[in-house]
C-alpha cells in the first residue's frame, strides 16, 4: 500500500482547470519528484494533499485513510509536513522557536499544566527544546538558534523550513522547491539532508526544477505538463522519454533532459 | 407618512453615498482604510459655519470652503502620514491605527475651538421654500442636498469614467506598479485621491449639518461607523457599491426610525454590517483586499 | 507615614485607574499577540462593569461573585460573536468589532435594565487597591506563563504567518477564538473592579474613544512584550493629570501620540530587541575609542 495515494483527482476554479485525472501513488521510505514546466500545476496538487484546497474530483489517501474533508491542521497531525516555495518561515522569530513551533501537536500538556508549571509541563517543554536543537543540527544551523529567524541567508532560511516541517515528527515530507536560490554547494549538503532522511525511514515527495538534482536523487519521478500527468517511472526512464522532452523543449532540438 | 419619510431617506441616503463615496475611493486607490475620513466630514461642516457666520458668506460659498478646507486637511493627512507609510510598505492595519490617531486629535481641537455645545446655521442664510404636493413638503432645502450630492457624485463617476486621470486612477487600483510603468504619476494620484475623497466628506458634512440643522465636533464618529457599515455592504473599493450601499442605508434607517423605533434606526446600520461580513464579506460588488502589485 | 497618607489620599484614584488601564491595555496584547485587531474591548469593558454593578446593585451579591460574573458573561458573548468573525481577515475583522461595539454602547444606551443615558448610579464602593494589584498580577503571570508555552508559540506563529502556522497542526480559528475570549474576561474584569471604584458608569465610558485610547496605550508601550502595555497604560493615564492645562487640547496628545508612534517607533516604547541592538552600538563605538 502506498503512503500517499492520489486517485483521478481534478481541480478547477471556474472554467480554468488546473489538473485533470491526476493519479499518483507516492511510497513510504523513498524520494518522489514531481516536475513539468512552470504552471504545470504542481504546487496545486500539494495544496490539495495538505487541505488547503478540495479536489473537484477524485480522491486522496494518506495510510489508506481518505483526506476528504480533514482541515489542514489535522492532516498534519495524521503526518504530512509542508514546506513552501516561497519560504514561510515565522521571520520574529528565533530558530529554536520556529522549529518548537512545529512540535505543537506533539505537546500534549493543558491549560492548567501550563499556567502553574508542572513537572510534565517543563518536561515536555525540555524534550521538545532537544529534539527542536537536534533537528537544527541536522541543518548544521544548532550553532544559530538563538538568532532571530529574518537574519538568515536564503540557504539558511531553506534549511530552516526543513527543519521545522521534520520537527512535526511527518511520516511523508512534502518539499515545494527545496533547492531554488541555492548554490550548488549548498545543493549538495541538502541533497545530503534528503537522502539521510530517506533513510532514516520518512518518505520524501517533492517538486522541483532542477533536473540534475532531480534525477540524482530521487527514486522516482512523475512530469506533469498542462494539469495532466504524462510520464511516470524511474529517473532514467523519464529523462529519454519523448513527451518529457517535447514537454520541455518543444520539439526537436536536446534530445536527452540531463 | 411614507412619501414624507422616502423623501426624509433619499436627504439622507445621498448624503451617506457621498461621504461613503469618498472613503472607499480612498480605499480603492490607495488601499487605506482612512478612519479620519469622519473628521474631515466634521471640518467640512465647520468650515462652511465659520464662513457663514463669521464671514457672512453665502451658503454656496460655504459649501466650497468645506470642500477646500477638507481636502486640504486630507491632502495634509497624506502628505505627512500615509505616504511615509506607503514608503515603509507597512501592512493594513497600520495607517487604519494611524488614521485613529488623527481623527482623535482633529475631534479634540474641534472641541476646543469650537466648544462642545451644538452650532447651528443662522435661518437667514437657509434656502427658504418648499414644494408642496398634496400633503407632501418638499423643502428647497432637502432638494438642494440631494442636488450637490448627486452633482459631485456624477462628476466623480464621469472623471473615474471618461478622463485620463480617471483611467489612470482605475489602473493604480487594479495595480500600482503596473501603471507605474505605464509612466503614470502614481504618487501624485495618490495626492489627487486624497484631497478629492476628503473634499467631498467635507461637503458632506456640511450637506448633514444642514439637514439637521446641527453640527457638533463629534459628529464624525457616528458618520464614520455608518459610512463602514455603507462600504462594507456596497463592496470595499467600489464606488458603485457606495451609492447603492448610501441610498440602501437611508432608506432602512428612515424607514426602520418611523416604523420601528428611533434605536432600531440607529442599530439597523450595524445589524447589516454584521449579516454582510457573515454571509459575503466582499459586499455586494466588492473585491477581495489582496491587490496583486 | 503621614506623607504618604496625603499622597495616597490625593493620588489614589489615579493609582487605581492606571493599574486597571493596565489590565485593558493587557486584554488588548493578548488579541494582538494572535494577530487579531479588535476594537471591541471597551465593549467588553462595560458588559463586565454593567453584569457586575448590576449583580451587587440589584442582587446583593459578594463583591468576588459579582467580579465573576463580570468575566463569564464577556466571555460568553465573545464566544459567541467571536466563532463567525473571526473568520474575517484583518482590517475586516477590525471593522466588525468595531461595529460589534457600537451595537454594545446602542444597547447598553437604550436598555431599561441598564438604567439607559443615565447608567447606574450608587455602585458600592468594593474595589480596593488590592483587589487591582493581586487581579493584575494573575493576568500578568498567567499571560506570561502563555508566552512560554506552545499556546503563546500558536499565537505568534498565527500572528506572522497563518499559513504556515496552520500546516504546523495549529487550529488557528480554535486559537484566535481563545485569545479573543480571553481578552474579553480581562477586559471584562477591568470593567467590574471600574465599576465598583467609580461608582457610577454610563454608556459613553464604553465607547468607541475609549476603544481608541486603549490602542494607544498598547501601540504606546509597545507589543513586543508585557511591559508594554503597562508601561503605556501608566503614561497615557498620568499624562493628562500632568497636561491639565491644555484643556479640551489634552486628548489631543492621544491622537498625536499615536500617529508619531506608528510612524516612528513602530514597536513601542519598551522594545527589549530595540535595547540589545542599542546596547551592542554603544559597546562596538566604545570599543572603537582608543
Amino acid at each position: 500500500m502506498s503512503l500517499l495515494s492520489i486517485r483521478g483527482v481534478g481541480k478547477h476554479f471556474g472554467g480554468l482547470h488546473v489538473l485533470e485525472d491526476v493519479s499518483i501513488e507516492v511510497p513510504g521510505g523513498a524520494i518522489f519528484a514531481l516536475i513539468g514546466p512552470n504552471g504545470a500545476g504542481k504546487t496545486t496538487v500539494f495544496n490539495l494533499v495538505t487541505g488547503l484546497l478540495k479536489p473537484s474530483t477524485g480522491s486522496i489517501a494518506f495510510e489508506g485513510r481518505d483526506l476528504a474533508g480533514i482541515p489542514p491542521h489535522q492532516i498534519t497531525r495524521l503526518g504530512i509536513a509542508r514546506t513552501f516555495q516561497n519560504i514561510r518561515i515565522f521571520p520574529d522569530m528565533t530558530l529554536l522557536e520556529n522549529v518548537m513551533v512545529g512540535r505543537h501537536h506533539l505537546l500534549d500538556y493543558g491549560g492548567l499544566a501550563l499556567l502553574f508549571a508542572t513537572p510534565a509541563f517543563r518536561e515536555a517543554e525540555r524534550r521538545s527544546r532537544e529534539r527542536a536543537l537536534e533537528l537544527l543540527s541536522w541543518v548544521k544551523l544548532d550553532h544559530k538558534a538563538e538568532a532571530t529567524a529574518d537574519n538568515l541567508s536564503y540557504g539558511e532560511q531553506r534549511k530552516l523550513e526543513f527543519a521545522r516541517a521534520l520537527a512535526t515528527e511527518p511520516k511523508l515530507l512534502l518539499l515545494d522547491e527545496p533547492v531554488a536560490g541555492m548554490n550548488p554547494s549548498e545543493k549538495a549538503v541538502l541533497m545530503e539532508e534528503i537522502r539521510n532522511i530517506r533513510d532514516r525511514g520518512y518518505g520524501v515527495f517533492l517538486i522541483e526544477h532542477d533536473m540534475r538534482f532531480v534525477m540524482n536523487l530521487c527514486d522516482r519521478v512523475a512530469v506533469l505538463n498542462f494539469g495532466r500527468i504524462i510520464a511516470e517511472g524511474p529517473p532514467d526512464e523519464i529523462r529519454t522519454h519523448p513527451d518529457v522532452i517535447e514537454a520541455y523543449l518543444g520539439r526537436g532540438d536536446e534530445a536527452e533532459v540531463s | 407618512m411614507l412619501e414624507q419619510q422616502l423623501i426624509n431617506a433619499l436627504t439622507l441616503g445621498s448624503v451617506y453615498a457621498l461621504f461613503a463615496l469618498g472613503f472607499t475611493l480612498v480605499f480603492g486607490v490607495l488601499e487605506v482604510i482612512n478612519l479620519s475620513h469622519g473628521a474631515v466630514f466634521m471640518v467640512g461642516a465647520y468650515a462652511a459655519m465659520t464662513a457663514v457666520t463669521r464671514f457672512h458668506a453665502p451658503l454656496g460659498v460655504g459649501i466650497l470652503a468645506a470642500l477646500l478646507v477638507s481636502g486640504l486637511l486630507g491632502l495634509t493627512i497624506d502628505a505627512l502620514i500615509l505616504r511615509r507609510l506607503r514608503a515603509r510598505k507597512a501592512p493594513h492595519l497600520i495607517p487604519m491605527i494611524a488614521t485613529l490617531g488623527v481623527t482623535t486629535m482633529v475631534t479634540s481641537a474641534a472641541q476646543g475651538l469650537f466648544g462642545v455645545e451644538v452650532q447651528r446655521f443662522p435661518e437667514a442664510m437657509l434656502p427658504t421654500g418648499e414644494f408642496v404636493f398634496g400633503e407632501v413638503h418638499l423643502r428647497t432645502l432637502e432638494l438642494g442636498i440631494v442636488a450637490v450630492a448627486f452633482l459631485l457624485m456624477a462628476l466623480l463617476f464621469g472623471v473615474m469614467r471618461y478622463t485620463r486621470q480617471g483611467r489612470a486612477l482605475r489602473a493604480i487600483a487594479e495595480s500600482p506598479k503596473a501603471a507605474a510603468l505605464l509612466g503614470i504619476n502614481v504618487e501624485g494620484l495618490f495626492m489627487l485621491t486624497s484631497f478629492s475623497a476628503a473634499a467631498l466628506g467635507g461637503v458632506a458634512g456640511v450637506l448633514i449639518g444642514l439637514d439637521f440643522n446641527a453640527v457638533t465636533p463629534m459628529m464624525g464618529a457616528p458618520i464614520l461607523h455608518k459610512g463602514i457599515a455603507v462600504v462594507i455592504l456596497g463592496g470595499m473599493g467600489d464606488i458603485r457599491g457606495a451609492l447603492f450601499g448610501g441610498l440602501f442605508l437611508g432608506f432602512a434607517e428612515v424607514l426602520s426610525k418611523a416604523y420601528l423605533s428611533s434605536q432600531m434606526g440607529d442599530a439597523v446600520a450595524f445589524g447589516l454590517l454584521f449579516l454582510i461580513l457573515l454571509v459575503r464579506p466582499v459586499g455586494l460588488f466588492g473585491r477581495v483586499l489582496e491587490r496583486k502589485a | 507615614m503621614a506623607a504618604f497618607a496625603d499622597f495616597w489620599a490625593t493620588y489614589s484614584t489615579l493609582v487605581y485607574s492606571v493599574g486597571i488601564h493596565a489590565l485593558l491595555a493587557l486584554s488588548l496584547w493578548l488579541t494582538l499577540s494572535c494577530g487579531l485587531l479588535s476594537l471591541a474591548n471597551a465593549a467588553f469593558m462595560g458588559i463586565g462593569a454593567y453584569t457586575a454593578a448590576l449583580l451587587t446593585l440589584q442582587l446583593h451579591w459578594p463583591f468576588p461573585a459579582a467580579l465573576l460574573g463580570g468575566a463569564v458573561v464577556p466571555a460568553v458573548v465573545a464566544l459567541i460573536i467571536g466563532a463567525p468573525t473571526l473568520r474575517l481577515s484583518g482590517v475586516y475583522l477590525a471593522m466588525a468589532t468595531l461595529a460589534f461595539g457600537e451595537v454594545t454602547r446602542i444597547l447598553i444606551l437604550n436598555l431599561q435594565i441598564t438604567g439607559g443615558p443615565e447608567g447606574l448610579n450608587g455602585i458600592p464602593l468594593l474595589t480596593t487597591g488590592w483587589h487591582i494589584v493581586i487581579i493584575l498580577a494573575v493576568a500578568g503571570y498567567g499571560l506570561a506563563r502563555i508566552r512560554r508555552s506552545r499556546l503563546g508559540r500558536a499565537f505568534e506563529a498565527i500572528r506572522e504567518d497563518e499559513v504556515a502556522a496552520r500546516l504546523m497542526g495549529i487550529d488557528i480559528e480554535g486559537h484566535k477564538l481563545a485569545a479573543f475570549t480571553l481578552g474579553a474576561v480581562l477586559a471584562g474584569v477591568a470593567g467590574a473592579l471600574n465599576a465598583h471604584f467609580t461608582f457610577f458608569i454610563s454608556p459613553r465610558e464604553y465607547g468607541f474613544e475609549n476603544a481608541v485610547d486603549i490602542l494607544t496605550m498598547t501601540i504606546l508601550g509597545g507589543t513586543t512584550s508585557l511591559i508594554g502595555p503597562v508601561l503605556g497604560a501608566s503614561i497615557l493615564t498620568l499624562l493628562p493629570e500632568l497636561l491639565r492645562f491644555l484643556h479640551a487640547y489634552r486628548l489631543a496628545v492621544n491622537g498625536l501620540i499615536l500617529v508619531v508612534v506608528v510612524l516612528f517607533l513602530p514597536t513601542g516604547l519598551w522594545d527589549a530587541r530595540r535595547f540589545r541592538q542599542l546596547l551592542k552600538n554603544r559597546r562596538a563605538r566604545k570599543g572603537g575609542q582608543p
